[in-house]
């Protein structure tokens, strides 16, 4: 739901950075974006369209890299994929931890010509 | 070409976040978060906070809402200074808007600033604005199961409440799937189990809040 301002923030360091180079185009814009970090990547892509008109990254595509939380087990230290239900370890059914991985959330490179 | 960024989608917001922080700590100020869904009682329980604290603590209020000021005018009649952001349809409240907030409004040096929030559950979890304390409000009549679908909410909290619990009876509400949930992704975070409605358990909350306050001035 907070697509909107996620969108301006990738837009203005996109923005700062192809200035701060003086490149005349952006063409591509690679997200990594972990799955706890709850936005919908269509809609980036569809405010980024529409807030990206006249700047240097006009119709650029965004790709996202999306990166799925892990979790450790508490008891057998097993690593392994959040399931969908619930945050129990596929191994021995105890409850597991997040590690960190899933909660991504940055500009990893551009393409600019 | 590529070029090599590497940097966080939300700077922007974090680096304000980081001066709002900044400025309450210089005040002696305790900056509380109050997040939640729509009608889970964080209206509710910030004026039981008012009721409790009032009197021996200074406290400001920032109510963050999508279009009306009803919570704002219950909080003034309390007698307590409140400032109202509107975001127009905003589904949160972010950093900005609190250093708008604070540079409009008298806040007292070591004092106690609740902010509510948007009611949602899911946005306002990625905008730090610089709070000392992200309070989350979960109510029994929700659910149990709401820290497995709102998990990184109930990750970014460092104090929760779970409140109505006086409707506990009426309710298929499974406490130990709701504890299990909130201690998978959280386990340092306190959870105080209260009622607004009949005072049950709210003493207990503002306790611990007291002495946070204390610890910040």
């Amino acid at each position: 739901m907070h697509e909107y301002a996620v969108t301006q923030g990738v837009l203005d360091i996109v923005l700062t950075e192809a200035k701060k180079i003086g490149v005349l185009k952006v063409t591509e814009i690679r997200l990594v974006i972990g799955d706890l970090s709850t936005i919908f990547d269509e809609s980036v892509q569809m405010y980024f369209n529409i807030m990206s008109e006249g700047t240097l990254a006009q119709g650029a595509n965004l790709i996202f890299k999306k990166v799925v939380s892990r979790f450790r087990c508490t008891a057998c230290g097993n690593e392994y994929d959040k399931p969908k239900k619930g945050f129990e370890c596929p191994q021995c059914g105890e409850l597991g931890l997040p590690t960190g991985v899933g909660r991504e959330f940055y500009i990893e490179s551009i393409d600019v010509e | 070409m590529e070029i090599k960024i590497m940097k966080n989608i939300m700077e922007a917001n974090d680096r304000l976040a980081a001066e709002n922080r900044a400025l309450f700590r210089d005040r002696g100020m305790t900056a509380v978060n109050v997040m939640a869904s729509p009608g889970s009682g964080k209206t509710s329980v910030i004026i039981q906070v008012i009721k409790s604290l009032g009197a021996e603590i200074d406290i400001g209020v920032i109510e963050g809402d999508i279009a009306t000021n009803i919570d704002a005018e219950t909080i003034g009649r309390l007698g307590i200074p409140v400032y109202q952001i509107n975001t127009g349809g905003g589904c949160h409240l972010d950093a900005n808007m609190i250093r708008m907030a604070v540079q409009n409004f008298t806040l007292k040096k070591r004092s106690l600033l609740l902010i509510e929030n948007v009611g949602n559950l899911v946005c306002p979890s990625t905008f730090d604005l610089g709070e000392e304390y992200k309070l989350v409000i979960a109510s029994v009549p929700e659910g149990h199961d709401k820290p497995y679908k709102y998990t990184s909410m109930f990750m970014a909290a460092d104090v929760i409440i779970l409140n109505k619990k006086d409707l506990m009876p009426y309710i298929d509400f499974d406490k130990d799937s709701f504890y299990k949930g909130v201690r998978a992704v959280n386990q340092k975070t306190h959870v105080f189990e209260i009622s607004c409605r009949t005072g049950e358990g709210v003493q207990t909350f503002i306790s611990w809040l007291r002495e946070r306050v204390q610890e910040g001035m």
